[in-house]
């Protein structure tokens, strides 16, 4: 009796543990696949749609695209978040709740909404629909989690260190930089490369904002609009192994502390 | 100096958060009392007939309701799915349990289109499913429900909040302290008695955070209608898109997108509520 109910616990959870990945397998698979029909089983196996990939120039520009988007965000959410987290940490204000609750809006609330609210203001604040706007839009975001994730680590660094090196007679300035931002350093990297991620991968706000430019999963939903194509089972395997590794890097980072 | 500090420091968060996030949802709040004229562009006048509209015409609020509903059926799959496998990496697994953890919180991080985009590939008409199900004999024509129906969109966003639930429901059954279990069972109670009496009230807020967040995702969520659904699925938000995008009445679509504002966060307070009424027990 206990060991069928055992072998049930671990059937049902490896059931669910294939139905998480076997979708990701399919698509790997099926991306070496050399005819444009994605039926089963596979006949012939070939590179042809990752060459093919790599002289699809819209979405080359995509890719281009959706790294400086990723990029430029990161950089101002990280020049926002830090100073911001470490004043929300230190310091209270007067609605200092609602402000964290505020700041985490764009990352509670439907995408949707907040994509379709900026698309109706920004064009009248002289924003115009284009990747600046799509660049606002995620930095928005971004501050969500960077402000969580390095008010995270602020609340469990030990408050004598700053005292201890202000007795020591380090400056405010001195004092953070030296003390302070090395201490957090490993959340911060961890924060930069979740937002990467989640920027790359970003479309319910990116949808309303862009103009003419794709970035690169908005592309990809372009391409799926149009009908299954191999060549999207290619750039979704680099897209599944690049993401990987880096979520595997931020987890490594958030677990050393 | 040192309160000068204070407000420098989060100036640029505040200046940053009210021009780009504050206005613009306080701009649609406005604009869902607006109407427009007959050229689509919105126009200065002050009414509720886009409010009305929502209330009285059934494309709105059955959609609304339907959404709802598979919104909770998401969010009880998702629940079902991950009790298993989040009690047998927390209690099961003694070797290699960081792998495991790994291997649910991966996907919580891949990219969404991409596993959208899977599920087409399997449940296509050419797809990996049909063509199984045709070369065992099973079929000799491709079912046609499986994709491009609520099914379909339905099973897909199952698959993609999946990890969100999961998560919060390993953390909380790795929280239960093993000696709680075994005093259970010192005690008499069979290992049902146990999970129903002991485990499971105590994981209860990570199954309703946890289904908090599908079923909210679900609400927003017009991304997997498009992709994966029929020319009659119909998803609340794929309204406020259309109204946005062909359909051009701005109007409309803000006050569709108000409505569905509301209903989240009524749902996240009442989540939230529970927890803290769960904390003070």
């Amino acid at each position: 009796m206990k060991k069928i109910r055992a072998f049930i616990i671990s059937f049902s959870a490896f059931s669910v543990l294939w139905f998480l990945y076997f979708p990701i397998f399919i698509i790997i698979w099926f991306s070496f696949n050399k005819e444009s029909v994605s039926s089963f089983p596979i006949e012939h196996y070939s590179l042809d749609w990752y060459i093919k990939l790599f002289h699809n120039q819209s979405m080359i520009n995509a890719v281009e695209v959706s790294f400086i988007i990723a990029i430029s965000s990161t950089l101002a959410a990280l020049i926002i978040g830090i100073p911001s987290a470490y004043a929300l940490h230190k310091y209270n204000y007067f609605g200092k709740n609602f402000l964290l609750k505020l700041i985490l809006l764009p990352i509670t609330l439907p995408g949707i909404v907040t994509g379709v609210a900026m698309l109706s203001l920004f064009p009248l604040m002289g924003i115009p629909l284009s990747l600046k706007a799509v660049f606002i839009g995620h930095t928005t975001f971004l501050i969500a989690i960077m402000i969580t994730q390095i008010l995270a680590r602020f609340k469990k660094l030990d408050p004598y260190l700053e005292m201890a090196a202000f007795d020591l007679g380090a400056s405010p300035l001195q004092a953070f930089f030296k003390v302070i931002l090395p201490n957090i350093k490993t959340a911060i990297i961890g924060a930069v490369l979740l937002s990467l991620v989640l920027s790359m991968d970003e479309i319910p706000v990116t949808f309303f904002l862009i103009s003419r430019e794709n970035t690169l999963p908005i592309e990809i939903y372009g391409m799926m609009r149009r009908g299954i194509t191999p060549e999207v089972n290619a750039v979704a395997t680099l897209v599944f192994l690049i993401s990987s590794a880096a979520i595997f890097i931020s987890l490594k980072f958030n677990k050393e502390n | 100096m040192k309160n000068y500090d204070k407000y420098v420091l989060i100036f640029p968060l505040l200046l940053w958060l009210f021009l780009f996030l504050v206005l613009p949802y306080l701009f649609i709040l406005t604009q869902s009392v607006l109407a427009t004229d007959d050229f689509g562009k919105v126009v200065y006048d002050l009414n509720f007939d886009s409010y009305i509209k929502i209330f009285t015409n059934p494309l709105y609020y059955e959609t609304l309701i339907r959404t709802f509903i598979y919104a909770i059926i998401v969010a009880l799959a998702c629940i079902l799915l991950s009790l298993p496998l989040a009690y047998f990496i927390a209690f099961k697994v003694t070797k290699n349990k960081s792998f495991y953890y790994t291997l649910i919180v991966l996907p919580f991080w891949m990219s969404y289109i991409v596993r959208a985009y899977a599920w087409k590939v399997i449940l296509g008409e050419n797809g990996i499913f049909n063509s199984s199900l045709i070369n065992m004999g099973i079929i000799d024509k491709p079912l046609r429900f499986v994709l491009y129906s609520d099914f379909s969109v339905i099973l897909c966003l199952i698959y993609i909040f999946l990890p969100f639930v999961c998560i919060p429901i390993y953390t909380s059954f790795e929280q239960i302290s093993k000696s709680l279990v075994e005093a259970s069972k010192d005690l008499g109670a069979n290992s049902w008695v146990t999970f129903r009496k002991v485990i499971f009230p105590l994981i209860l807020p990570g199954v309703i955070s946890g289904g908090t967040l599908a079923l909210v995702l679900t609400l927003g969520d017009f991304l997997a209608a498009s992709l994966l659904g029929g020319p009659n699925t119909l998803f609340i938000s794929s309204i406020v898109q259309n109204l946005f995008g062909t359909s051009n009445d701005k109007p409309l679509g803000s006050a569709v997108g108000v409505v569905l504002l509301i209903l989240v966060f009524i749902v996240l307070e009442l989540s939230s509520r529970y927890e803290k009424k769960h904390e003070t027990q």
